[in-house]
């Protein structure tokens, strides 16, 4: 397939909303779900896909060189992968204007770099093809926070879910996308061009679809965007709802003539000369198709590739997400990890030590190298390599990364502890993160904080 | 009398219904409809005035027929008819063709109502109420309703909500019908509308009729949309006005009593209001016609369906009007009764319908036309498109187009009659008259505006039947006097016998643009042409419209020039304020008052109405001045002697003395130069009646030494003053110490 993958990796300042977690040793791309890179699970299901062309855009050129080492011990000989450095706050637009001399393909696939999924980015670039569209969006069912949440996280998740909410107006074969609006907007009321409406008939809203930053474009309408919008920043808030806006403005030109021929003449002919056919239908079905094709000579159309409910689909834009992606990745969908879990429904690695009565429940990741003492509880919990635990320690709904220690009797609930963190004595968390190489002293406790170490913040 | 007895009647179906509920319980209710014999709109003007809308032969049977019909088929076994104008006429009609007095298993009950005052189907749904006959749910249709469909899935499909949840009170029958782009109205001259449908309830969320384009957006209200992930926004849909509903419909009617119209107010009032969280469902017709006579366009429309027997058993060789011979179907669609005279030269084309009795002459034409019965149809006739209904006489070499020809109409030799006429009754068209297109000829006159009729026009600016001049002097009588319509073309006429017996109508309001949206007439070539041109140009405004960073951009350069005007326009006030204070309407205070109140309105400073104050006490002495300098000086001082106090306060930092020093000098450079020669008397005077402190004008002067010297012409005129001034401000200084 003539397709040029970018994909858009982010870098380690891009947003605030992953701090502490993101830092400059550990770029956006490279945060671990399940013990692997994020980035990962986007470059494998490209390689399902059959996919390999890939120019990954990093932000930073520190982030770059991490991304670039990471990527070309792990893909090497499966993927071709280049890495390109552009400079950070570009938005997602603005770096694919930086990139957009290296594009060449007739169509052009971005994927953002924080998408878990399991929708084939091959299944959204044949539909692209076969509807010959200027653009395809993947768009897939909003993702709901699991019961495991804890009533305060699932609470933020309340707040936060409008603001995600996007107004999508599809078309009846839900193939076409005729109108956007980006979550922003959604607290106020909705506006939908009448036109639009009369042009389709019928247009079908929902507001329970996502944008989950997986676009096929074609090139020369991406160029010609990125070069003549030159303020554009963002894809989904400004690319894609402009190129949504203007399919309609092609009318006067070229594509016009048919389209009234086709309106002109079925309104004389419903009342004069009589034809024994109802008119009824014959104006009815099929009227957006024809009026979209007979059109294309002029303007583009802008599809959608709805993924059903079933398929999996998230993105890592935030501390709330990053909790959800990794339950979601080790619970309801392992498949997306890539291991085979064994009948207690966790992975222990071999390598690991475990003190006695220490329980490794269902859903759990234990990675090679990490030494846990007597009587600890692990629930539902993600540990890295080469951790050292202390006895007694309870961890339940966490993500702990690299060659963290954790000493006796700590508690550790829905939080995150990144790489060489040091939890002394009996120290508490209770949906907290914990930066990279932050100490929590001993015998205390953190409830809903974010812990940082004071360089990392500079 | 009748209406004693019509009461009677629907006493005893109502006591007999409940009787049955009684007895078995199981047996639902039985099913009753509410059928409206008046549609409570003018568009079918000027037919209507003698004759009401539902008693008007659709192909031969009068409307109400097709809908009483389906009533009965669909299996509703008690109907009111709802009579309001010319209600003896339709009750005479139910009456001569059997539906009243009807009764025995199997057929239905049809009993007329009838009420006077009702302006409106709030009113008839109101009446009804009152009556207390409706005891279950019912279907409410209008009498012109031509349908075939099956009731038994839409009135299942509402028991079964209803169990489920009983605010569902009512739901709409639906079918599919894409308006054209252009025009913007469907198959049946229908305006179109938008509705929002939840597509897995069939919920009705949204409707919005009479889609005009002035509103380029549909808007949702967010909490419609966050209840309902999920909407569907049709424009393809139209509302075939068949209603299943419950009584609490009814109840609604009467509690609101300012519902009239059943879309417009009952249907936005429960979707807008959320009254009492009643809900209202669509039931989407996939087979079956339904369809509503609400136009000339959809008269042309239904009957050309009814005659392609899209409506079977609708159809003229099935149900046929009670008293009639049979007409029966030939090839290519063709009516004809048994006893037709035709002319073996006569030619009648597809899809056209000859009552009985009727003949037509040698080399007549008949194309796509309804021709009704006892009619006489001269040699060389052209009839293509148009409904000729009884007992219409036609002369040799008539064309008759896209018409509508009513009863006993009478066209003389050679009459054209231009598409999108219509002729009411007995109206006679002289010898080669030409009726121009879209007229409406009656022999009653055109009711004025302030004819009552006029308020059953509630909310309905469609058909603007507006004041016209007197007709009196174009009626002709007979043959004497007649109306020279198209002056050139009768004037070819070789007799004297031409014009029309009849009041031509005008549409004046509305005009033209109406007339062919809703006409029998195919919309005219040029019409839609013009209309594409306006679709692209909507194309270019919407994406401007759309476009959010164009408003920005404008927005900062329009805001230098709305801050000028802003304060002009508040000049301008104050200035009318003083001009009134002046005449003696306001006194002083109150005056400080209405100054005030302005300054705020404008959200200005303290300062900017000393300078608007003293332009308006300028301007005073001005007007009061003869062009004289002198009387100039001296209206100026009794204007400023007069207004000190006023002035004053408004000078009560140096700041705002400053101001009016300002004003002053802008005044005698741009707007009144008046003053110009005056400045240095009157700034003493100010100084004198204490508005201007030596303070500011020091400052003033002080100021003005740097500026240009075109700046400096008054502080150089005043220079004596100032020079006083600052001279006696030394002294007061020496004195001090």
């Amino acid at each position: 397939m003539d397709f040029q993958v970018v994909v858009l990796a982010g870098g380690t300042s891009d947003s605030e909303k992953l701090s502490p977690l993101v830092s400059k040793d550990v770029p956006k791309a490279l945060l671990p779900v399940a013990n692997r890179p994020v980035l990962s699970y986007a470059l494998d299901l490209l390689e399902a896909s059959d996919l390999k062309d890939l120019i990954v855009v990093v932000e930073g050129q520190e982030a770059a060189q991490l991304v670039d080492a990471w990527v070309s011990s792990a893909y090497l000989d499966r993927l071709r992968v280049e890495v390109v450095v552009v400079s950070e706050d570009l938005g997602s637009a603005g770096a694919l204007r930086a990139i957009s001399k290296r594009l060449t393909a007739n169509d052009i696939l971005v994927v953002s770099g924080d998408l878990v999924t399991d929708v084939l980015p091959g299944a959204v670039a044949a539909t692209h093809r076969r509807n010959g569209a200027a653009v395809t969006a993947l768009l897939c069912s909003v993702p709901v926070s699991g019961p495991s949440d804890t009533a305060s996280s699932s609470g933020k998740d309340k707040a936060k879910k409008p603001n995600r909410l996007n107004v999508v107006g599809l078309d009846r074969s839900k193939q076409f996308l005729l109108h956007i609006v980006s979550g922003t907007d959604v607290e106020k009321d909705v506006q939908v061009h009448k036109r639009k409406i009369q042009v389709v008939g019928r247009m079908e809203i929902r507001s329970d679809l996502m944008d989950a930053h997986l676009y096929a474009f074609k090139r020369t309408i991406l160029q010609d965007v990125l070069e003549h919008k030159e303020a554009y920043r963002s894809i989904r808030l400004e690319v894609l709802p402009y190129l949504v806006r203007s399919q309609l403005r092609s009318a006067p030109s070229g594509g016009s003539g048919t389209a009234v021929d086709e309106t002109g003449s079925s309104a004389v002919q419903s009342s004069g000369n009589l034809q024994c056919l109802s008119q009824h239908r014959v104006i009815a079905s099929s009227a957006f198709k024809q009026n979209v094709l007979s059109r294309s000579s002029g303007g583009h159309r802008c599809c959608a590739y709805i993924a059903t409910k079933s398929k999996y689909c998230h993105r890592l834009n935030s501390i709330q997400s990053y909790c959800d992606i990794n339950r979601d990745v080790i619970g309801e969908a392992s498949h997306l990890s890539g291991y085979s879990f064994s009948t207690q429904n966790n992975i222990i690695h071999p390598s690991s030590v475990l003190g006695s009565k220490t329980t490794i429940g269902p859903h759990c990741i234990l990675a090679e190298g990490s030494q846990l003492g007597d009587k600890c509880s692990v629930k539902r919990s993600v540990i890295g390599r080469h951790c050292r635990i202390g006895s007694n320690v309870k961890i339940v709904n966490s993500v702990v990364m690299n060659h963290v220690v954790i000493e006796d009797g700590c508690h550790i609930q829905g939080s995150v502890v990144c790489n060489n963190v040091q939890l002394q004595e009996r120290a508490v968390l209770k949906d907290c993160q914990v930066g990279a190489g932050y100490i929590v002293t001993a015998g205390s406790e953190h409830k809903a904080e974010s812990l940082a170490r004071k360089y990392s913040e500079l | 009398m009748s209406h004693k007895k019509s009461r009677g009647r629907g006493g005893g179906g109502g006591a007999a219904a409940s009787g049955d509920g009684h007895e078995d319980l199981a047996r639902p209710p039985p099913l009753q409809a509410v059928l409206l014999a008046d549609s409570f709109t003018l568009k079918f003007r000027p037919i209507t005035l003698e004759r009401p809308k539902v008693l008007l032969p659709l192909v031969h049977m009068p409307m109400i027929e097709y809908t009483l019909t389906w009533l009965e088929s669909a299996g509703v076994e008690d109907a009111f008819v709802f009579c309001c104008a010319h209600s003896h006429q339709v009750k005479e009609y139910l009456e001569k063709a059997g539906w009243a007095g009807k009764s025995g298993p199997g057929s239905m009950a049809v009993t007329a109502v009838e009420s006077h005052d009702a302006i409106s189907a709030g009113d008839a749904l109101r009446v009804i109420y009152d009556r207390g006959v409706i005891h279950g749910d019912f279907v409410l249709i209008s009498g012109d309703t031509v349908s075939n469909m099956s009731l038994k899935d839409a009135l299942q499909e509402h028991m079964d909500r209803k169990k489920k949840d009983p605010l569902a009170v009512m739901t709409m029958v639906i079918k599919h019908s894409k308006p054209s782009i252009l025009t913007h109205q469907t198959r049946l001259g229908n305006d179109e509308i938008v509705m929002a449908i939840d597509p897995e309830t069939k919920e009705l969320l949204y409707y919005e009729d009479r889609a005009d384009n002035s509103h380029l957006y549909i808007t949702i209200d967010k909490d419609i949309l966050n209840n309902n992930p999920t909407l569907q926004l049709h424009n393809d849909m139209e509302d075939c006005y068949i209603d299943i509903c419950s009584p609490e419909v009814l109840s609604l009617f009467t509690d609101n009593f300012d519902y009239q119209h059943l879309r417009r107010h009952f249907v936005k009032g429960l979707l807008v209001d959320d009254i009492m969280g009643y809900k209202i469902y669509t039931h989407e017709l996939r087979s079956g016609y339904a369809a509503r006579i609400d136009n000339f366009r959809s008269y042309d429309t239904v009957s050309k369906d009814v005659i392609q027997r899209w409506t079977y058993p609708m159809v003229p060789d099935v149900i046929s009007s009670r008293d009639c011979s049979e007409s029966r179907l030939h090839r290519q669609g063709v009516y004809k009764a048994s006893d037709v005279t035709l002319s073996p030269s006569a030619q009648i084309g597809a899809n056209s319908v000859v009552g009985s009795v009727t003949s037509i002459g040698d080399h007549c034409k008949v194309l796509n036309s309804v021709i009704g019965e006892g009619c006489k149809i001269g040699k060389n006739v052209l009839i293509n498109g148009s409904f000729i209904w009884d007992n219409v006489i036609i002369e040799d070499g008539c064309k008759v187009s896209n018409s509508l020809v009513c009863d006993g109409v009478h066209l003389r030799a050679g009459a054209i009659v231009e598409p999108g006429c219509v002729l009411s009754f007995k109206v006679e068209v002289g010898k080669n008259v030409v009726v121009p297109a879209h007229s409406k000829v009656s022999l009653l006159p055109q009711p004025s505006n302030e004819d009552s009729d006029e308020e059953l026009e509630y909310a309905d600016t469609n058909s603007g039947i507006t004041d016209s001049p007197p007709f009196s002097s174009m009626r002709s009588n007979g043959d004497q006097s007649t109306v020279p319509l198209e002056e050139d073309e009768s004037g070819t006429s070789e007799t004297g016998t031409c014009g029309v017996v009849g009041y031509i109508w005008t549409s004046v309001d509305t005009g033209i643009v109406e007339e062919w949206r809703q006409s029998i007439a195919p919309i005219p070539k040029e019409k839609l042409e013009e209309l594409l041109h306006a679709v692209s140009d909507d194309d270019g405004s919407e994406d401007e419209s759309n476009n959010p960073t164009l408003p920005d951009k404008d927005d900062s350069s329009d805001s230098v020039v709305e801050d000028d005007d802003h304060i002009s326009k508040f000049e301008k006030e104050v200035e009318e304020t003083f001009q009134r204070a002046l005449g003696g309407g306001v006194n002083r205070d109150n005056l400080i008052l209405e100054i005030n109140g302005l300054r705020l309105a404008y959200s200005l400073q303290h300062a900017d109405c000393a300078g608007a104050v003293f332009y308006s006490v300028m301007k005073s002495a001005l007007v009061a001045a003869q062009s004289t300098n002198d009387t100039l000086l001296k209206t100026t001082a009794d204007a400023l002697g007069k207004w000190k106090d006023l002035l004053r306060n408004y000078t009560k930092t140096v700041d705002e003395e400053m101001e009016i020093l300002l004003k002053f000098e802008e005044m005698c450079q741009e707007t009144t130069k008046e003053f110009s020669l005056l400045f240095p008397k009157i700034l003493p005077y100010l100084y004198d009646t204490e508005v201007v402190s030596e303070d500011a004008i020091l400052r003033w002067a002080e100021e003005k030494e740097h500026a240009d010297e075109s700046d400096k012409v008054f502080v150089k005129q005043s220079e004596g003053f100032i020079k006083w001034l600052k001279e006696a401000e030394e002294e007061d200084d020496e004195e001090e110490e």
